[in-house]
């Protein structure tokens, strides 16, 4: 059981969350206690769980706390009382209604995007795989440049130009993150195409889509997955920064990083302005870190307790 | 490793020009006419003014020519003047970028002085308590947003300590102890996210590395286990930290960008959200090309470094 560091800053490029090998999948066969004794993995149940119980709120949330997030009140800047759990903002509106809106977004953002940069990038990968040559070269070369720009920089410059607001921050994201799934879908097509069973496809006379749908794809469902939820995450955060720079989900809507950047005017007389939303921020990214660590630590045996995960090395 | 140097140099050539197109085009080619915004809603500017306008930001012409343009006063050190106030982008830029650096530079530092001995200790304590804290620790401080960070800190400081940093950017030439103490927590907050990963990665490393045969051989022939843990393991295990912390670089330049702007000290990352808000193309376009610029740098430097800690790799 394995719960060795092998995550790495999300945007970042090579190595990392983006070397996910396949060769290690075709494990050799368990015993099924062996099979079911890795799934007993704490940190993957601990962020499942979060990650669930993040859903639930989203989802249920408003239907069991029924005050509206943008209902304005004169009683401004209470302390949190069971009345007001998480208390009340500098117009009176209830901050744990206001959190349970936030989820919504980030939760509705997270997936949006992560959705834009796995469509593309699985598309991309799939091209400069498959083709190499001219197609490679080139879509890699993008991928690189992309790299060349610290993503939260590049989101933020992308948000800005396209118009500060939700949707635009879901693009930026999305664009953002994408060269990640492109390179490791890449690389996999690559290793996967170089197999033996590969080849066998080909000279028995399976066409290029045949071999994609039926060996490639099989294949790279289990880094997606990791790279699914680890990107979750990095979402998440991403969407956080740009409200709390005003450049994501506009105002008077509540978001985390938007609720924050209002907060920071008042964190002397109302502290729980600042510390419930930056909490809820924390612990669904830390729930999708937790899960991808587990994830991974299931999904690859590569990575196993001896080798502690050391990924980068070149 | 002459030879090594100029080719991983060369190597960074053709990222940096794809940055420089790459750049060029995102202003250009996202929806909204920059003269159109600019004038926004006066109808009374006639298309002579607004062809005068275009060619004084050099946006006239074929895309080409307007690149060429560009990119030629960017290599002599001309970005061109910024809309808002008529000053130099070149100056604005660099006014902002010592803040930028120091930053980063204080970050880094205590990003591996603290992450470095915590990974080692939670490598050679493998599975005890501490251990076990030390890797929670590290997905913790991953998942930490740093203006949360920044913000909780300046509640405990202003709260516990009665202090505030001081809000106008001190200069380091003129009080150096104060500009330390304006930068202290700033860098503190964008520090926790590399330290976590610094720290889970040698303890991944430095894990591999105990396994190794020559530790054993030291071992057995009666070197004594501290000394065995810092000369030979702890050196082969720093060796992949290098390649992380430059990829780190970037992060901590989008930290910085953000903190920059909690604390109120005009870096690039401050300058470039006010032109982002102010529609401030040349600004953007220089402030965003010398973050790319910074950050190729750094991976230079960190491949160069890596070929002068790992003569295997220069060798290749």
């Amino acid at each position: 059981m394995s719960t060795s560091g092998n995550f790495e800053a999300p945007l970042v490029p090579e190595g990392g969350p983006t070397d996910l090998r396949t060769e290690t999948w075709t494990s050799a066969p368990m015993s099924r206690r062996d099979r079911l004794g890795k799934w007993r993995n704490p940190i993957g149940i601990v962020g499942g769980g979060i990650v669930l119980f993040n859903l639930l709120v989203a989802v249920l949330g408003p239907q069991i706390w029924r005050l509206d997030p943008n209902a304005l009140d004169y009683l401004r800047f209470e302390s949190p009382s069971w009345a007001h759990p998480m208390g009340t903002d500098e117009l009176g509106r209830d901050t744990l209604a206001r959190i349970i809106h936030g989820a919504q977004v980030s939760l509705q953002v997270g997936l949006i995007a992560v959705t834009i940069a796995f469509i593309g990038g699985v598309l991309f990968g799939l091209l400069a795989g498959y083709y190499k040559g001219i197609v490679d070269g080139a879509l890699m070369r993008i991928v690189d440049v992309m790299f060349a720009l610290p993503g939260i920089i590049l989101a933020i410059v992308i948000a800005g130009l396209l118009g500060p607001n939700r949707r635009n921050a879901m693009i930026a994201i999305g664009i953002v993150i994408l060269p990640a799934f492109a390179r490791v879908v890449r690389g996999a097509v690559l290793e996967v195409m170089g197999f033996p069973f590969t080849e066998s496809a080909r000279a028995l006379g399976a066409s290029g889509r045949w071999i994609m749908w039926k060996h490639v794809i099989p294949n790279i469902t289990a880094p997606l997955l990791v790279l699914v939820t680890v990107y979750l995450s990095v979402a998440i955060l991403a969407e956080a920064a740009l409200s709390f720079l005003g450049l994501g989900t506009q105002p008077p809507e509540a978001s985390w990083g938007g609720m924050l950047s209002v907060a920071r005017t008042y964190v002397e007389i109302a502290p729980w302005m600042s510390i419930f939303p930056g909490a809820a921020i924390m612990i669904v990214v830390l729930g999708f870190n937790f899960l991808g660590d587990g994830l991974r630590d299931i999904l690859d045996p590569r990575l196993g307790p001896h080798v502690g995960g050391a990924s980068d090395k070149k | 490793m002459g030879g090594y140097i100029l080719k991983r140099t060369l190597f960074a050539i053709p990222t940096l020009i794809g940055v420089t197109i790459g750049i060029f085009l995102m202003v250009r080619l996202l929806p909204g006419d920059i003269i159109d915004i600019l004038f926004g809603g006066d109808l009374s500017a006639s298309e002579e003014v607004k062809d005068r306008a275009r060619e004084q930001l050099g946006l006239n012409g074929s895309y080409p020519e307007q690149y060429w343009r560009w990119i030629s006063g960017v290599v002599q050190g001309d970005f061109g003047f910024s809309l808002r106030n008529t000053e130099p982008v070149s100056a604005v830029i660099l006014d902002a970028l010592p803040i930028t650096l120091e930053l980063m530079i204080l970050a880094l530092l205590i990003a591996v002085l603290v992450g470095v001995p915590l990974g080692v200790l939670s490598a050679v304590k493998r599975d005890s308590a501490h251990d076990y804290a030390a890797r929670v620790g590290g997905l913790v401080g991953v998942s930490i947003p740093s203006f949360w960070l920044a913000t909780l800190f300046l509640l405990f400081t202003s709260r516990a300590l009665g202090w505030v940093p001081p809000l106008n950017y001190i200069s380091p030439l003129d009080d150096p102890i104060g500009n330390l103490s304006q930068f202290i927590l700033p860098s503190l907050s964008i520090s926790v996210f590399t330290m976590a990963i610094v720290m889970r990665m040698v303890r991944a490393t430095m894990l591999e590395v105990l396994g190794q045969d020559y530790v054993r051989t030291a071992r057995a022939k009666g070197v004594d286990r501290r000394t065995v843990i810092s000369k030979h393991a702890l050196r082969n295990a720093l060796i992949p930290v290098i390649t992380i912390v430059g990829f780190e670089i970037g992060i901590l330049i989008g930290g910085a960008a953000i903190v920059e702007i909690i604390f109120g000290l005009p870096g690039i990352g401050y300058v470039l959200l006010q032109a982002i808000f102010g529609r401030d193309y040349p600004v953007i376009q220089a402030a965003t090309l010398l973050i790319a610029f910074i950050f190729i740098f750094a991976n230079l430097l960190v491949d160069v470094l890596y070929g002068v800690v790992d003569p295997r790799i220069s060798q290749e």
